[in-house]
């Protein structure tokens, strides 16, 4: 199974656990996994069907371009990040 | 996408130097930027900006301004459509467009000094600004609030009424608080535990500009059937376009930008002021308008980056181990939320290794300009603080401050503040070669007189940014090719794409011309930010080459009745794989391509994220601190960094110059005054302090290459990441030298001089605390 790093700010919704782990071959399929444990983690994680937008998403540490879309291994791990921005 | 990063390939352009493609047009004077364009019947803009910093507008009457004779057009933000609140990544920020139409032109209340009110197109400046003189601006003045510290208090007045706490305590209560972000691993009480020495102090950095030389400018044209094109300096065509028809409320398609060339951006040119503006009178008026801002305007009303206050913790084991992080940083957004401080939250703690840490990040409005990017955005407030506390517990352990950095280098598996972990990146290699080079090794004469000097170090993490490019590449029939982008080029990335078509093609740097396209000529391509362009872009063009060399191969198979599997390209020209014709040269080939099937034209298009690096900078500096007046000089200064590889070491050096230059203009001089009122009172570059280069030593550049395994050459951004380790540099120079740790920037001779004095300095003839 893979890996779902939960951020801080979310861990009162997953009785302080800061990781999960989550069944799914995409980030969408996880969030879905997770969300039938800690049900309080979906309207934190998707908006209108997406990723909302002051929210990235890492597989396997690197920022995946198709957000809750984006393919995930039997292993992965998955963190929910901001943004990066630049100059 | 091709694999690989390089390494051990001989590059032929790759490393090279040539000369810019730009450069003639540059030197002349011939390069054309938004303010040289002129068309035919155009009008000239001006915007009437808020005197207050907090206000509520009661009324605004531009009946008398409109009956001035050569008054073509007026917009107040009533004239603007009512978009609704919603926040989108845009580029590489989010951007909120309600936020940004009521800071283009402000609605109900004004929320700086500065803020845009109403805007005039007239037959000459004269009479516009005439106009401006005549619009009646009732306001009703409100208290501003000014520092994050204030703003955050219960009893502070509220910018914005339905502004909720993101991220915080669920609470009703209107706050200018906009959200709370928490980084958080480890155990940090078993983390301060294991410390012997912790070191805990509290940082204040100013508002700072990014000092570019151009001002902002726009001018539209606006067709009867509403077809709008703006030309502008910007560092994102496509976003300006964007943004626009967000705000506007326009088809995509009825737009078009057309980047002019840019005189400086550093971030500050990657979102929109006056170009909807220009749209909106350009409409209204029936002629093309062009607006032009003042430098006070630039620094009143553009988006400068944020000032900040942090609080850090850091503690270490006796072997000079980090072993836990608790910090606490608020920045200023501006007038509407979004500062940089998660970004600085998670660059924090970039070039280190911690097991247990918690930085808990604010995003903090303030009746000040809404902030915008610069180079590397929120790293250099952040580093400020880490960078000094590292130094000052080295220095409590007994330990060389490279030898602690190298004890906590971070390196391919540390995590990040976030949690994903680094792939290989090249700190260790930066802090060894910083370690080892000729300026660490000199020795510093240090003097008992009121001249006190010092030497410092700090290093800064920058993770760079991926996003979405395009590119064309034409084959000319004499051999030679067009390279077509949608990069703005604030940096040499013309060049630098240009190298890279050229390196792949088997052709010569200047047999590639480079041009930066408009909206309707290119594919999508994300803003030139986040250090992107050379890896993002360039990954495009390389992409792009390969394309052609398909094209030349499958000409070439033609030609020989062979299939295109049984030749390939090597060295500017196909080769057959089997015995047989002589190969073809690329010009043979393109000089055929008539008779093969046509014109040959390489595309490509990317989503560059999975081939993103992030980069490490490294400062050395050596000061000397004039005990009697608090001015500090920097007398000698080597900067390294990490380029993955550098395509043209020469642009790569000058970022490196450029991004230190800023840094420590940043670290003594430059900050935004403000009265009690809220008005800025340094708006012009005589009093708001950019350094020049009799401030400056020559900034001796060190390029580290640890190759980006993301990308086919190993290239990682170069553009940003020299600007975070200065402030923090800079002040372990000054604490070498005085035994004094500065924690406020910019460090000016007033403030040096105050903290000498409170640290026991006194005048030449006194005996002086010690040093050490």
């Amino acid at each position: 199974m893979a890996t779902v790093f939960i951020p801080a700010a979310l861990r009162r919704l997953t009785g302080g656990a800061d990781r999960a782990s989550a069944r799914g071959t995409t980030v969408r399929e996880l969030v879905d996994d997770l969300a039938a444990r800690f049900p309080e983690l979906r309207a934190a994680l998707v908006r209108d069907g997406e990723l909302p937008p002051h929210l990235a998403v890492s597989v396997d540490d690197v920022i995946a371009s198709a957000g809750l879309d984006e393919s995930v291994g039997e292993t992965s791990e998955v963190h929910f990040v901001p943004p990066l921005g630049g100059g | 996408m091709s694999e690989g990063n390089g390494t051990g390939r001989e590059f032929r352009v790759v490393g090279t130097r040539p000369i810019r493609h730009d450069g003639i047009d540059k030197v002349t004077g011939r390069a054309r930027y938004g303010a040289d364009i002129h068309l035919p019947g155009m009008l000239q803009g001006k915007v009437l900006r808020s005197p207050h910093a907090h206000a509520r507008i009661v009324s605004i009457d531009v009946s008398e301004a409109a009956a001035l004779a050569g008054v073509k057009a007026i917009v107040t933000g009533a004239d603007l459509p009512e978009v609704r609140s919603s926040e989108e990544q845009s580029g590489e920020s989010v951007t909120n467009a309600r936020d940004l139409s009521a800071n283009v032109l402000a609605r109900d209340k004004v929320l700086y000094h500065g803020h845009a009110v109403a805007a005039v197109a007239a037959t000459s400046a004269a009479v516009a600004e005439e106009a401006l003189e005549k619009i009646r601006v009732e306001y009703e003045g409100l208290p501003p609030v000014l520092s994050v510290l204030d703003a955050m208090r219960d009893e502070a007045p509220i910018l914005h009424p339905h502004l909720r706490t993101r991220g915080g305590e669920k609470s009703d209560r209107p706050t200018n608080v906009a959200s709370v972000t928490v980084f958080e691993r480890g155990d940090l009480e078993k983390g301060f535990a294991e410390a012997a020495e912790i070191v805990e102090r509290t940082f204040d950095t100013a508002m700072v500009h990014q000092g570019y030389i151009e001002p902002h400018n726009a001018v539209a044209q606006v067709n009867p059937d509403g077809q709008a094109t703006v030309w502008c300096s910007t560092q994102g065509s496509f976003e300006v376009r964007k943004l626009c028809a967000q705000i506007l409320e326009m088809p995509l398609s009825r737009l078009r930008v057309v980047p002019a060339e840019i005189g400086g951006g550093f971030g500050g040119k990657t979102t929109i002021y006056l170009e909807p503006l220009a749209v909106m009178l350009a409409a209204r008026s029936g002629h093309p308008v062009k607006l032009v801002m003042s430098r006070s305007d630039v620094l009143r009303a553009t988006g400068p980056t944020s000032g900040s206050h942090i609080r850090m913790k850091m503690g270490a084991t006796k072997g000079g181990r980090i072993c836990a992080v608790d910090a606490w940083l608020a920045y200023e957004a501006g007038a509407f939320p979004g500062s940089p401080v998660m970004m600085g939250a998670m660059c924090l703690m970039g070039p280190f290794d911690v097991d247990h840490l918690r930085i808990r990040a604010y995003d903090v409005v303030v009746n000040r300009p809404k902030t915008a990017a610069y180079r590397a955005p929120g790293a250099t407030n952040a580093a400020f603080a880490s960078e000094t506390v590292a130094d000052e517990l080295a220095r409590r352990l007994g330990i060389d401050p490279f030898e602690f950095r190298l004890k906590n280098a971070a390196q391919e598996g540390t995590a990040t503040a976030a949690g994903p972990k680094l792939r290989r990146v090249g700190c260790v290699e930066l802090v060894e070669a910083a370690r080892a080079c000729a300026h660490a090794k000199a020795p510093l004469e240090r003097t008992d007189g009121p001249r006190r000097r010092g030497r410092g170090f700090a290093t800064g993490f920058w993770f760079n940014a991926g996003l979405q490019s395009s590119a064309v590449i034409s084959l000319h029939p004499d051999g030679t090719a067009s390279l077509v982008t949608g990069s703005p080029d604030i940096g040499g990335t013309r060049t630098s794409c240009a190298m890279i078509a050229a390196e792949e093609l088997g052709l010569a740097a200047l047999e590639v011309r480079p041009v930066v396209a408009d909206t309707d000529s290119i594919g999508y391509t994300d803003v030139t930010g986040g250090s992107r362009v050379t890896m993002a872009t360039g990954l495009a063009v390389y992409e792009a080459a390969q394309d052609v060399k398909r094209q030349l191969c499958e000409r070439a198979a033609r030609t020989w009745k062979v299939e295109p599997d049984q030749v390939r390209f090597e060295d500017g020209r196909v080769v057959p794989l089997t015995s047989g014709p002589e190969p073809l040269p690329l010009a043979s080939l393109a000089k055929a391509s008539a008779k093969t099937g046509g014109p040959i034209v390489g595309r490509a298009t990317v989503n560059a994220q999975r081939a993103n690096g992030p980069s490490f900078a490294g400062l050395l500096v050596d000061v000397e601190v004039d005990t009697e007046t608090g001015r500090v000089d920097v007398t000698r200064c080597t900067v390294f960094q990490d380029a993955g590889r550098a395509i043209h070491p020469a642009y790569v050096e000058g970022q490196m110059q450029g991004g230190s230059a800023q840094g420590i203009g940043w670290a003594l001089n430059e900050e935004y005054v403000y009265d009690e009122a809220g008005r800025l009172l340094n708006d012009g570059f005589l009093d708001y302090r950019m350094p020049v280069t009799l401030d400056l030593p020559m900034i001796e550049p060190v390029i580290i290459e640890v190759p980006n395994p993301g990308h086919p050459y190993g290239v990682r951004g170069v553009g940003e990441a020299s600007i975070v380790p200065p402030p923090a540099a800079v002040a372990n120079a000054i604490a070498d030298a005085t035994g004094v740790r500065m924690t406020t920037l910019p460090m000016s001779p007033p403030r040096v001089l105050a903290a000498l004095r409170e640290a026991g300095w006194r005048p030449s003839s006194s005996p002086q605390p010690s040093v050490a």
